[in-house]
């Protein structure tokens, strides 16, 4: 037998499965703090596979790293509303009271410090991980508090001040996460009484449930908007040795965080939905694919699960049904938002970098373990659950004709009331934000990064398919803020997220990220926004998946509705200005040889 | 015996063309001797759909002709000049993105990088030079991983596999930060014939294969003869 918790025992554990590469590199990484090149050698070896492949995929997510992380590795938010919240202060207390920059760890192997994209605390930033522990709503107090608790080597469980509300107190999660719920609907938030729906369900045929959701005309939630009754089919009608029900809980789109409040406090709901869509698919297993940022929920998921199997929720011949077997297992992410993208998850969940898959064959055909499966977002999943509890006319006749039911919107940034609203489909912008106590708003994000920013004139415009479609991120932008600083954010998280599988996405978003760059320094002229706006244009058109597909939309968007913002950037009538400022850039060189370049020299050939 | 498929019709420009069920767009365009621009391919790999150079247009919508499936009736847009305009912004992409300096290349004249910038007659890059820092390698005793050159085409990665099908070539990081790598053990197993053989398929000067580098001097090589794509064109007269 090998030692407990050795390399050896970590394999042995999970049988030697390839497909399970990520569970043993986020094991490796938690127990050494890295993945050391011998380490990777000796799993490559122990799964058969060559060392680059293990390589491969341990460089791949943020959470694995090769070199020592530090014994409290600390990776602190950078997104925007992290900035708009007092994200450089914080910062520079880390770095300050730790003694060492981003990037780096401390001398002594200690602290290290990191930033990492979005981690679904938007309603409570600046916030941080640190060894997977959340610390929300930082301040450089606090901070200061925290280093010295991590130099006193306290554990970091207990270096938090209080747990948050509801199931963040949980004894299994001892979180400081807070939900924030401003508005419970009828769908999703609403109390659920365990059982309800899959006790219905497995009265009618599989046919049945499925006709029940195409009736109801439940829309996918995480964002393509796909019909889910339809997917359910053609995942059903596809043949193969096993079918398989994923539900997407990555919500990586930097400003969302529903999902995590919905997996706090209506996993039920949640685990519900799965089960209903196994019975309808005809799948005996399910997967939870969490995001990395919320492995801190799993220990209670996981005791929910053993609950259900105890109440005959889950396992074999489910509420009496004989012959439905259905199980969850939970799979932990690693940190890269584009595993949201469901043919990355798949890639991901069994066991390689997080690259997506060219389709066709689409995930029903051919998914996970290239087996017919339906990838369903959370709040999907929960929809599905209630559609069968209550019936699809209930749920029609909430929301618009052609968006039925409700949507969780996850609203943060400058308003007074942050958090997550479950409102009907069909809600206007201006609506929303005086609900959340941000009407004087001068551009509002939605959808993420990869949506749309609409100006203040756009307020009437509507939460719903046929209009503002988003998954659920709402960021209010207050009057006063640099827009711009928003936009460079956005794409710098396009720059980083990329897989970097295809060359539009890969070698061209550092390209507009450039661009975007020249012309807020004001350098640039005319010519430059109708350049950007058409290598935005051929990166859309070209790029293999959804996240090259949309990373050029946060200044596209803003282009089209904030037009004169470009405008009065750029110095009208002139065709052509350097990137740089020569005399600033040979200033050191001129000082050595005495020569000067004066500014001119570099301009005036074109007065 | 399953009784033989009938054959599908499709155009691709207007002109009317003949697939095999199953075939992709690019396959099928090749059969009939239109050429569709493509770098990242390579005939016996599995389609990676990385380079995106052979982007077409069907029913307004973009799709990677070596990945995507012909279908009956099927109009597709392959040489229309807003879309080879976009092609060509991808050639200048990866110009721009590494650091290619072809009159000192080993591959200069059989690079297929450089034969498609001729075929789109590309001038100067549309985009900036990135210049970034990137180095020379050795991967293994036989070849040198040339990284200023890299477009990560995958073909190594794909192609390259010891006999027990453990991959020798693959892939680090991500983003832009991607870099291609070696397992040092399995590459230096690789036999002569193995090293000039991903040296001959790396469609750039990437892949070197030691002491071999100007064999063939530069003017006497591949596409200093005809331009990339000639082969296919000249099949259909
Ligand atoms: C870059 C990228 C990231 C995505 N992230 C998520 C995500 O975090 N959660 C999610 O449910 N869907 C995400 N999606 C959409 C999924 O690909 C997929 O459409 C969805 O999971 C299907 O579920 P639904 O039909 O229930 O909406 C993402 C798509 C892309 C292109
Ligand atoms: S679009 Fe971006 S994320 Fe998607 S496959 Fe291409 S490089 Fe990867
Ligand atoms: S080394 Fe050559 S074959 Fe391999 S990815 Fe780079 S360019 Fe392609």
């Amino acid at each position: 037998m090998p030692a407990e918790g050795s390399l050896a025992s970590i394999l042995a554990r999970h049988r030697r499965d390839r497909t399970r590469l990520i569970d043993i590199l986020r094991e490796v990484q938690a127990k050494n703090g890295h993945i050391s090149p011998e380490a990777a050698a000796e799993i490559a070896a122990g799964l058969g596979l060559s060392t680059v492949e293990v390589e491969g995929a341990a460089t791949f997510y943020h959470f694995f790293s090769a070199r020592p992380a530090g014994t409290y590795a600390v990776y602190l938010n950078d997104n925007i509303v992290s900035v708009m919240k007092g994200r450089a202060a914080v910062a520079s207390a880390f770095e300050k009271a730790a003694g060492c920059r981003f990037g780096e760890t401390t001398p002594d192997g200690r602290i290290g410090l990191y930033r990492t994209s979005c981690i679904g605390m938007n309603d409570q930033e600046p916030a941080a991980l640190i060894n997977g522990v959340v610390f929300t709503k930082l301040t450089p107090a606090k901070v200061k508090l925290i280093v010295e608790g991590m130099n006193a080597g306290m554990n970091v469980r207990a270096m938090i001040a209080a747990t948050g509300d509801g199931a963040n107190a949980a004894k299994l999660v001892r979180a400081m996460v807070k939900n924030n719920i401003r508005k419970e609907g009828p769908v999703i938030l609403a109390s659920f009484r365990s059982g309800a729906a899959v006790k219905k369900a497995v009265k009618i045929t599989p046919e049945g449930v499925i006709a029940e959701v195409k009736k109801a005309n439940l829309l996918g939630r995480g964002g393509a908007g796909f019909p889910t009754g339809l997917k359910w089919e053609f995942c059903r009608r596809e043949k193969g040795e096993n079918h398989y029900v994923v539900c997407n809980a990555d919500e990586g789109e930097p400003g969302t965080f529903k999902d995590r409040v919905i997996l706090t406090e209506r996993p039920h709901l949640l685990f519900e939905g799965m089960t209903v869509a196994g019975y309808a698919v005809g799948a005996r297993k399910g997967l939870l694919y969490l995001r990395g940022e919320y492995a801190y929920l799993a220990p209670y998921l996981e005791s929910l699960l053993a609950g259900l199997r105890k109440k005959n929720l889950l396992g074999k011949r489910i509420a009496g049904k004989a012959g439905f077997s259905f199980d969850i297992e939970i799979k932990l992410g690693a940190g890269a938002y584009v595993c949201g993208e469901e043919s990355a998850l798949l890639q991901s969940a069994q066991g390689e970098r997080g690259e997506p898959r060219d389709r066709p064959p689409f995930p029903v055909q051919s998914g996970f373990l290239f087996q017919p499966t339906t990838v369903n977002n959370v709040e999907t999943l929960c929809a599905a659950a209630r559609i069968i509890e209550k019936g699809a006319d209930w749920f029609k006749a909430m929301g618009t004709p052609r968006s039925a039911g409700t949507k969780v919107l996850s609203v943060s940034g400058d308003c007074k009331k942050p958090g997550v609203y479950e409102v009907p489909f069909g809600l206007t912008v201006r609506r929303l934000l005086e609900m959340a106590g941000g009407p004087d708003a001068q551009a509002v994000q939605i959808g993420g990064p990869s949506g749309a920013c609409i100006s203040r004139g756009q307020l009437e415009r509507a939460i719903a398919f046929e209009d503002l479609a988003t998954g659920g991120s709402i960021i209010v932008i207050g009057p006063g803020r640099d827009l711009f600083e928003v936009i460079r954010n956005f794409m710098e998280f396009f720059v980083e997220e990329s897989c970097g599988w295809c060359v539009p996405c890969r070698a061209g978003n550092p390209l507009l990220l450039r661009k975007l760059e020249k012309i807020m320094s004001g350098k640039g002229t005319p010519a430059d926004i109708i350049e950007i706006e058409s290598w935005g244009r051929i990166i859309k058109a070209m790029s293999r998946c959804g996240l090259g597909q949309t990373s050029p939309n946060p200044i596209l968007t803003t282009i089209q509705n904030f037009r004169e913002m470009y405008e009065s950037k750029v110095e009208r009538g002139r065709d052509f200005l350097p990137e740089f400022d020569l005399a600033e850039a040979v200033k050191e060189a001129s000082a050595v040889t005495g020569q000067v370049f004066a500014a001119s020299d570099t301009e005036q050939s074109h007065e | 015996m399953s009784k033989p498929k009938a054959r599908i019709s499709f155009t691709v420009d207007g002109k009317k063309c003949s697939a095999a069920p199953g075939q992709t767009i690019l396959q099928a365009a090749k059969d009939n001797g239109i050429y569709i621009p493509a770098l990242c391919r390579w005939e016996g790999f599995k389609p990676a759909g990385a380079c995106r150079v052979c982007t077409v247009r069907v029913g307004g919508r973009y799709m990677a002709a070596c990945t995507q499936p012909v279908t009956d009736g099927m109009a597709v847009e392959n040489d229309v000049p807003d879309l080879q305009d976009m092609r060509k912004a991808l050639i200048e992409m990866l110009f721009v993105e590494g650091n290619h300096m072809c009159p000192t290349c080993e591959k200069s004249g059989n690079c297929e990088l450089q034969a498609l910038a001729y075929r789109f007659l590309m001038l100067v890059p549309r985009f900036p030079f990135q210049f970034p820092a990137r180095r020379v390698e050795p991967a293994g005793k036989k070849i040198l991983l040339e990284h200023n050159r890299c477009i990560k085409c995958l073909r190594c990665v794909r192609g390259v596999r010891t006999r027990d099908n453990k991959a020798v070539f693959g892939t680090l990081r991500r983003s832009r930060d991607k870099k291609i790598s070696v397992d040092q053990v399995l590459a230096s197993a690789l036999t002569d014939k193995q090293a000039r053989q991903a040296m001959d398929r790396c469609p750039v000067g990437s892949i070197l294969k030691k002491e071999v580098g100007f064999a063939v001097p530069i003017g006497r090589r591949k596409y200093d003869k005809e331009p990339i794509g000639s082969d296919v064109e000249k099949a259909r007269g």
